[in-house]
């Protein structure tokens, strides 16, 4: 008990003796090194760092490595593979000394030794190390740095850098205690956390304005700047939301258009169409393998292939769906409702049997991955792709019910098919066509789902309820209804999701919808004309 | 009321729905029976086959009610297991109560998932469960308002046709999300299970199983019976006219809305019973009850058995569940194709199912194309 009392005692004159002593010079800074202190030796690391040495970086890195030595007459050497060098000259030494001691690490030096690295880096010809070290001596705001950090932004040219630079060193500043003379730096510093600080320099301020020492104007602006900063996160944060939204919305909109059109053109409700959309998956994750083992070059572009074969391999499933089983069952829409779901049955087992019940791993290529901040926002590639995916296929959808033959004559069996049929269309041709045209759209937002969501067997049945919705909610036989409808749907779910959770958001959602078909049958565009109403 | 259940000239006979409810007695008490006999004897049946067939009926409850609206008012329900689940779901709640103090956390008052969420009184909608006739009541009521609010803003904006079945569907779905959350108070994923015994009786004696199955019997045949009895008449033409042709049986003077609003509270009852007897005899009910897939897997034993016949509707769900039985004992992977299968051929090759193969088509007149579901395509837009 009492040699642990004499240890503490001891302890503590040594961390009372380190931040007494005044800031010790360069040669010091050798000389705490080889003191074997750990404080001691924390400090001459933060000392080294900002003493602009040529050696520092070599010795710093000798020392993480566990490569400095210290000699009882306070020689300090490095050793690189066998040879030792004088650490205060980079001279290598015939003969170390004797009783080198390695100059030992404990917590408090590791952590003086990252600040002093990222000190160091901040003066690197690297762009992408200065903005790290910029953005990690914000997050430590350590008193050390500040000299650094002033000189760093007197010589910084690039403005996203200095921006973080001056973000570091008003964290910095106002993370030390309060001293009186410097009333105005501080208030500088709360202006410049609140003019571009997130939620780190919200933590800061937070505690700055609710610091009984802090003179009261600081902790006004502090305050005021806590809730500044509170109210652009939140305006970022729906922002974010909004995007998710999107993003969903997209999905919804790719795997309910190809519903749109065989409900809208053949009152058929395709109940295969989510397993349609699990096959385009699959294709994909073929289309990957194939590339990979014929072509491997070609690979990162293995997607971009796989998106006509997908819309070709479904597109021509649709079209045997259709001749073989619905075509018999026409004017009979609930019995083909029964029988395709039977058929999904049959294509959710097949490809279990195939592929087996797992996920399978469908690779996302290097140019998809990845993010970028848009503000206060994280806008993923790959989701951003799918959204301006589903945009391109809904243009090009629209431009083939409008400017083909096939679009033509698709509209006029969807209004009238008796009086289609008398103006000579081959209404049966027509069905077929419109069906693979709907399967093929099955496939490409297998393929875009493919990217985002697991691929397993059960994949279209965790779409097929919500594409419903779409369609039904948008008004059958209507693009703009389909767009609209999928993007409320989307949009609605992310935006209730962070108040009620996300479960409770899809079931809101759910009834909702039941609640709005109730009072708007047809769906929010219907279609008007006569024989509409049955 | 009275006229309107009166048989009407030229009604159908339904002869074989009576026929069916002695079948579906007497199978019931045969079993029940044989389950009691010592097991050295031959005839002796197992505790596994008895609530196997509790099951089977209980289904078929199920599927009658689901041919009460799709066979006669034209209403392709896809989610009527719904009904059937919040059924179970009522009677599992009174189950649940009376475990009473036996639980894994000794609890008298509180069911264990509550005490496992650390809940510290019982939620409002629990109160009474207790009691069983509070039990039955629910069992027939919850149901019946939920279809009533449902039925009665749908019909009155005239949804129809596969509109009113995406609906029907995304409204088993919401419930599905709904308990499958343990904060909505009804044991989250785990549902409601481990029940120990119902108005005192031990539930897992074989006595009680014999009794419960009996009464399973008792109830279908009243229910098949109650169900011929409210389409056989001047109310069952009215079902069938505005199934075949709504907005003429409006323009004559009815209300189609309130017909079909009648028949479907009145079917999802019946399907709430078919829930509350399945749970007492399978001893567990979950979430997954709600599953979209279980309700359009309802649809198919009554397209299998016959649309529209009422005993075909029983005959349908019972073969078919047997087929599942053995098929997933047998080839489990091959099932889904089995069921898929099923669903091609029926509505392929055998638009009457079962019955139409057997029974003279002239008490069946089932005319599975109407003009208005026919031509959706050449009326609507």
């Amino acid at each position: 008990m009492r040699s642990l009392l004499r240890l503490c005692f001891v302890a503590a004159l040594c961390v009372g003796a380190a931040f007494a002593t005044p800031r010790l010079a360069r040669a010091d800074a050798f000389a705490g090194l080889a003191s074997g202190q750990f404080d001691t030796v924390a400090q001459a690391v933060t000392d080294l760092a900002v003493s602009g040495s040529t050696q520092a970086d070599t010795v710093l890195r000798a020392l993480e490595h566990r490569q400095l030595f210290f000699a009882p007459d306070g020689g300090l050497f490095m050793r690189e593979n066998t040879a030792y060098v004088d650490a205060r000259t980079g001279q290598p030494v015939a003969a170390p000394p004797e009783g080198l001691t390695p100059v030992r690490l404990n917590n408090r030096v590791r952590k003086a030794l990252a600040g002093a690295r990222a000190g160091m880096d901040l003066f690197s010809t690297d762009r992408a190390a200065r903005l790290g070290a910029a953005t990690t001596l914000y997050e430590r705001h350590d008193p050390a740095a500040l000299p650094l950090l002033e000189h760093a932004l007197s010589a910084e040219k690039d403005t996203a850098i200095r921006k973080e630079l001056a973000l570091a060193h008003a964290a910095t500043i106002l993370a030390q205690p309060p001293v009186a003379d410097q009333l105005a730096a501080r208030m500088q510093a709360v202006a410049a956390l609140r003019a571009t600080g997130g939620l780190e320099a919200r933590g800061l301020l937070a505690s700055v304005g609710a610091a009984e020492a802090e003179d009261p104007q600081l902790r006004k602006a502090a305050q005021e700047a806590v809730s500044s900063i509170d109210w652009r996160l939140r305006a970022w944060s729906i922002g974010q939301n909004a995007f998710y939204g999107l993003s969903f919305g997209s999905v919804l909109l790719l795997a309910a258009t190809g519903l749109a059109i065989t409900f809208g053109v053949m009152g058929v409700i395709n109940m295969a169409h989510g397993e349609l959309v699990m096959i385009g998956a699959y294709v994909t994750w073929l289309v990957q393998q194939g590339v990979r083992a014929v072509a491997p070059s070609l690979e990162p572009v293995a997607l971009l292939l796989a998106i006509p074969v997908a819309f070709c391999v479904c597109g021509g499933l649709g079209v045997l769906i259709e001749r073989g089983l619905i075509r018999f069952l026409y004017g009979r829409p609930l019995e083909t409702l029964l029988a395709t779901w039977g058929l999904s049955l049959i294509m959710q087992q097949a490809v279990r049997s195939v592929f087996g019940p797992t996920n399978i791993a469908v690779t996302t290529p290097g140019w998809l991955t990845g993010s970028f901040a848009l503000g206060g926002m994280e806008i993923t590639l790959n989701r951003l792709a799918i959204l301006i995916f589903a945009f391109l296929v809904l243009g090009a959808l629209m431009c083939v019910l409008r400017r083909t033959p096939l679009g033509l004559q698709m509209r006029a069996v969807t209004q009238n098919r008796r009086m289609a049929a008398l103006m000579g269309i081959r209404t049966p041709r027509v069905d077929a066509l419109a069906f693979g045209l709907g399967a093929g759209l099955a496939g490409l937002a297998g393929v875009a789902v493919s990217q985002i969501d697991n691929v397993s067997p059960n994949l279209g049945q965790t779409y097929i309820i919500d594409s419903f919705m779409v369609v039904v909610f948008g008004g059958v036989g209507n693009l703009w209804g389909t767009l609209a409808a999928a993007m409320t749907l989307g949009m609605g779910g992310k935006v209730l999701e962070p108040v009620i959770g996300a479960v409770s958001a899809k079931i809101a959602i759910l009834v909702l919808v039941i609640l709005y078909i109730q009072r708007n049958p047809r769906g929010m565009f219907p279609v008007r004309g006569r024989g509409v109403e049955s | 009321m009275n006229r309107l259940f009166s048989p009407a000239p030229g009604a159908r006979s339904f002869a074989g729905v009576a026929r069916m409810a002695i079948v579906v007695l007497v199978g019931a008490v045969v079993l029940a029976g044989a389950s009691l006999l010592p097991e050295s004897s031959p005839l002796h049946v197992s505790a596994f086959t008895v609530s196997l067939a509790g099951k089977y009926l209980s289904y078929a409850m199920l599927a009658l009610a689901v041919d009460l609206v799709w066979g006669f008012a034209g209403i392709l329900t896809l989610g009527h297991a719904a009904f059937f689940a919040l059924g179970g779901y009522a009677m599992g709640m009174y189950l649940m109560r009376e475990i009473g103090a036996r639980g894994v956390y000794g609890n008298a008052s509180l069911p264990d998932f509550m005490i496992f969420l650390s809940w510290t009184k019982l939620p409002w909608y629990w109160w009474g469960s207790e009691h069983f006739l509070w039990a039955c009541l629910l069992v027939l009521a919850v149901p019946g308002v939920l279809a009533g609010v449902f039925g009665w803003l749908a019909f009155r904006s005239r949804v129809s046709g596969v509109y009113l079945s995406i609906m029907t569907q995304a409204l088993t779905y919401a419930l599905m999300l709904a308990f499958f959350q343990n904060g909505f108070g009804f044991g989250g994923n785990n549902g409601l299970t481990d029940f120990k015994d119902i108005l005192g009786a031990d539930l897992h004696s074989p006595v009680t199983r014999a009794v419960l199955l009996v009464v399973t019997g008792i109830v279908l045949a009243l229910a098949l019976m109650l169900s011929r009895f409210v389409v056989a008449g001047r109310f069952g033409n009215l079902l069938v006219a505005v199934r075949d042709a709504e907005s003429r049986t409006r323009f004559l003077g009815y209300r189609p809305e309130q017909v079909k609003l009648l028949v479907w509270v009145f079917s999802a009852m019946l399907a709430g019973l078919g829930g509350a007897l399945y749970v007492t005899q399978v001893g567990i009910i979950n979430p997954g009850e709600f599953a979209p897939a279980n309700s359009i897997e309802s649809v198919i034993w009554v397209a299998v058995g016959g649309r529209g016949t009422l005993s075909g509707a029983v005959l349908g769900a019972v073969l078919v569940n047997m087929g599942k039985t053995v098929f997933t004992a047998w080839l489990p992977e091959f099932w889904l194709y089995g069921l898929g299968l099923l669903f091609l051929v029926t509505t392929l090759f055998l638009p009457k199912g079962v019955m139409g193969l057997f029974g003279p088509a002239r008490h069946q007149s089932v005319q599975d194309v109407t003009p208005e579901v026919s031509s959706p395509e050449g009326d609507e837009a």
